[in-house]
């Protein structure tokens, strides 16, 4: 039995993604989807083994919108549902989202976006609570694992209460963090879906589900986002710890209550500082807001990233001021806290020491002059490709097919670990200096490619990852090719959703529920657009180079290369080498070579190494996952690769 | 076993480089300690973060209730190292007198040493920067006995292994025997067991 189900009343350890999926089980749910993104993934990873017991439809979709589409549908046909995304796939799906905030719903629909504040597994740190405030959507935030699970559970509850969608937002300290969970019932479903449309246009329940008429439609939903207020007056998920009178009142949310609980025990500030911790962050509950707002004058707020809960909060208590009086607030607005970035308690405990001048007890300053000593010992660790990654051979590829071209030629990134080439320009041989979200390379390449009539000059490249290609790159992709637009579209197919754990996509003949289903051909829709498609192994330097080269003098077309080879990660090739790899010292020339330690200096392979008694390459046996692709560049020959036999 | 049970809680970080199975050790120890009775919250980041970069798991061990998922500074009791600079990292920003660390000796070069631009500290500078920042260290070559048992990954059990005999946290070999069949089939729990053997083994 996996974890995912244990019984009633046990007392489970887990990650906050997956006592969210209990939670969403816990309240029957019977659709789930997704599109893969840290730190959102877990949720319907953990959903999908076990659809079949329990009578679950768990998809991995093309992208965010049309997760939420298909959620929504299970919806509409009165089942509960929920659409699984990372906080930029919530902008994906907000188109969507708008019409069916003013649609409504019927069976329960959560929405739940995973953030990264810090980013830390984004290449932004946008966040999805202005889209509660602007789409007029109940906001819940779970501040524990416990609380993970039950509020996940209720939001199904509150949605189908008011009919219509709720958020859900989780932050990654939260999603990718694990904590104890005591479980509820799993129940027995017995919904049928069936969708009735024959009923009143202002009837949600039975009447079409559109917008219109929209005014009306608004007027309703806002009525809707009252009652939705009066709950959160009562919501258990709202507490207030501390004294009666505290001199701070802290208001916050999420994992921030962690953090302040924690800054205010390392200050020993128990007694001086209350926390009211916000379950339900939009709207606003404005009467228990007031209550706590009494307790005292001096305010602060702890959030991530932005000011949301302290611009809501402050335009309420603006609206108090005659009764509560006049506040003094702490937060973003006045630098209390930075105003980007993720927090931690001591971000938080240095926040409460300088409002309240308190000073925490500090290590000794022996210790501290050891530490600062130690401290210039440590070289900074990059994040680089993994040896034996595809992608460092295409790049290598790429870079050299510019370099010989002499245009200076550039590619336009995209979002996957690919991206690394841009947020580290050495590792892609600092050939790709744009990256914004997905498919946005094809778009940008697709209009850099137009400047020609103004004097631009240089090649175009872009590339993107297989998932990626399906989740936002065709529409630009066609577009490059109805505008007549010269690029070289280079797709690095390693065969799944490499980066967020190998979640299937289209390209591959199986589905999140592991059944077989047609693979959607990426040479294939690339032919049916226009474009010139050629098909290569990255690790095949000699044939990758030569077809690069080919399509970078080929001016006036759309061209695309299918760069193909697994993760060196992925389960099928995870821990068994192909090669055996190894500098035959005799031959490795060393600094005398010539060659100023392309291996090592450029390459920037983490197995293959320097040693610096020697000073001659050598692999790390330990660290080499044995692709065989430096021996292809060493100009030496030096570097030998020897078939693994099985 | 007699359960000792910290009146406070227990800070421990593991730490590595992607790769090392730092995910890994960190649940099967968690796993561990919540059948035990305790409160555990792990706080870790995984994605594109592990890509051959540092990576931390941050275990609060307590009797009674949830904490944050990010340990203060200054604030860790144990680091569990897969990788000496690692363990060196993490100990100049969450050390204090007291801590204990517990560090494979094997490095893992950062491309920056790789390439030639950076240096890595000496084994000696290492191990003198421990002895001033730690109330006790231990060295072992864990990934050696990985390598011997056929995989250099099983390093994260021996660290393991070594981690119950130092007595650090209150676990054993029978609490993990019975943590690692949940998951593991029979041929994996052996080498694992044998792995965790071995690591304790190293501890004198």
């Amino acid at each position: 039995m996996t974890k995912l189900l244990s019984p009633a009343k046990s007392n489970v350890l887990f990650l906050g993604n997956e006592a969210i999926a209990r939670g969403a089980l816990e309240a029957g749910v019977s659709v789930a989807t997704g599109y893969p993104g840290t730190p959102s993934s877990e949720v319907i990873e953990s959903l999908a083994p076990v659809a079949r017991e329990r009578n679950l439809y768990v998809e991995w979709s093309v992208n965010e919108k049309v997760a939420l589409e298909v959620a929504a549908a299970a919806s509409f046909a009165g089942l509960r549902s929920m659409a699984v995304m990372k906080q930029n796939g919530v902008n994906v799906a907000s188109d969507f989202l708008l019409h069916l905030t003013a649609s409504g719903t019927r069976g329960g629909l959560v929405l739940v976006s995973c953030e990264d504040p810090g980013a830390l597994s984004s290449v932004n740190e946008g966040e999805s609570r202005y889209f509660a405030r602007m789409l007029e959507m109940p906001l819940l935030e779970p501040a524990d694992f416990q609380e993970a699970k039950d509020l996940t559970k209720w939001a199904f509850e509150l949605s189908e209460t008011i009919g219509n969608v709720v958020m859900l937002r989780s932050v990654t300290r939260m999603s990718h963090a694990s904590g104890n969970v005591v479980c509820g019932k799993l129940p027995v479903k017995t919904r049928k879906a069936h969708f009735e449309y024959d009923g009143p246009v202002m009837d949600s329940s039975r009447g079409p589900m559109i917008s219109t008429p929209v005014v009306a439609k608004h007027l309703l939903h806002q009525q809707k986002l009252k009652i939705v207020e009066a709950l959160f007056e009562k919501s258990p998920f709202n507490c207030y710890t501390g004294p009666a009178k505290p001199e701070l009142l802290i208001i916050t949310s999420s994992a921030c209550f962690l953090y302040a609980e924690e800054a205010v025990e390392m200050l020993g500030l128990q007694k001086r500082v209350g926390i009211l911790k916000l379950g339900t962050t939009w709207p606003l509950p404005q009467k228990l807001l007031e209550k706590h707002l009494r307790k005292t004058k001096k305010i602060l707020i702890v959030e991530e990233v932005m000011s949301f809960l302290e611009e809501n909060v402050k335009v309420l208590a603006s609206g108090m001021a005659s009764r509560i009086g006049v506040k003094t607030f702490f937060g973003k607005y006045d630098a209390t806290l930075p105003a980007a970035g993720e927090l931690n308690p001591d971000i938080v405990a240095e926040a409460l020491g300088s409002i309240l001048k308190v000073k925490r007890r500090a290590l000794p300053a022996k210790y501290l002059r050891d530490v600062q000593k130690a401290t210039a010992l440590i070289p900074a660790r990059e994040q680089t490709f993994c040896a034996g990654c595809p992608h460092r051979a295409s790049f290598w590829n790429i870079h050299n097919a510019i370099a010989l071209d002499g245009r200076e030629g550039f590619v336009c990134g995209d979002i996957g670990c690919y991206s690394m080439a841009a947020l580290s320009p050495a590792t892609g041989y600092h050939t790709m200096p744009t990256l914004h979200s997905m498919g946005s390379g094809t778009g940008l390449a697709s209009g850099f490619a137009k400047l020609a009539q103004f004097g631009l000059t240089q090649p175009i490249l872009t590339v993107c990852g297989d998932s990626t290609f399906y989740h936002a790159v065709i529409p630009a992709l066609i577009n490059a090719q109805h505008n007549r637009a010269d690029i070289t579209f280079i797709v690095l197919d390693n065969a799944g959703t490499a980066m967020t754990g190998f979640q299937p996509h289209p390209g591959l003949a199986v589905s999140a529920m592991k059944e077989a289903v047609p693979a959607v051909d990426i040479a294939a829709i690339c032919k049916a657009v226009g474009a010139k498609v050629a098909i290569s192994d990255p690790f095949d330097l000699e044939a990758t180079n030569k077809i690069l080269t080919n399509f970078l003098a080929d001016k006036g077309s759309l061209k695309v290369l299918i760069l193909r080879q697994a993760c060196a990660l992925s389960p099928e090739k995870k821990g068994k080498k192909t090669f055996d790899v190894k500098v035959n010292e005799a031959l490795c020339l060393g600094d005398a070579c010539g060659c100023n330690r392309l291996c090592t200096r450029i390459f920037r392979c983490p197995a293959l190494t320097w040693d610096r008694n020697k000073k001659k390459a050598v692999v790390d046996e330990v660290i080499c996952a044995g692709c065989g692709v430096c021996a292809s560049i060493c100009p030496q020959k030096a570097i030998s690769k020897m078939e693994v036999t099985r | 076993m007699k359960k000792r049970i910290p009146s406070e809680t227990k800070n421990v970080i593991l730490t590595g480089v992607g790769g090392q199975g730092n995910v890994m050790a960190s649940r099967v120890l968690a796993g561990m300690l919540v059948d035990a009775g305790y409160i555990v919250t792990i706080g870790e980041t995984f994605g594109m973060s592990q890509r051959g970069g540092s990576v931390m798991s941050h275990l609060r061990i307590s009797p009674e209730w949830v904490r944050s998922p990010q340990i203060p500074r200054g604030g860790a009791d144990v680091i569990i190292a897969l990788e000496p600079l690692e363990a060196l990292r993490v100990l100049t920003v969450y050390g204090n007198p007291r801590i204990h660390v517990l560090a494979n000796s094997r490095p893992v070069y950062p491309i920056g040493v790789i390439t030639g631009e950076l240096s890595y500290p000496s084994n000696e500078a290492i191990t003198e920067a421990f002895d001033r920042l730690s109330a006790a260290f231990w060295m072992i070559d864990a990934t050696s006995v990985g390598l011997q048992l056929g995989n250099p990954v099983l390093s994260n059990i021996v660290m393991i292994g070594a981690l119950a005999k130092t007595g650090l946290l209150p676990f054993d070999r029978r609490m993990f025997e019975k943590e690692i069949k949940k998951t593991l089939r029979a041929d994996k729990c052996a080498i694992n067991l044998k792995a965790f053997d071995e690591g304790a083994d190293l501890i004198k």
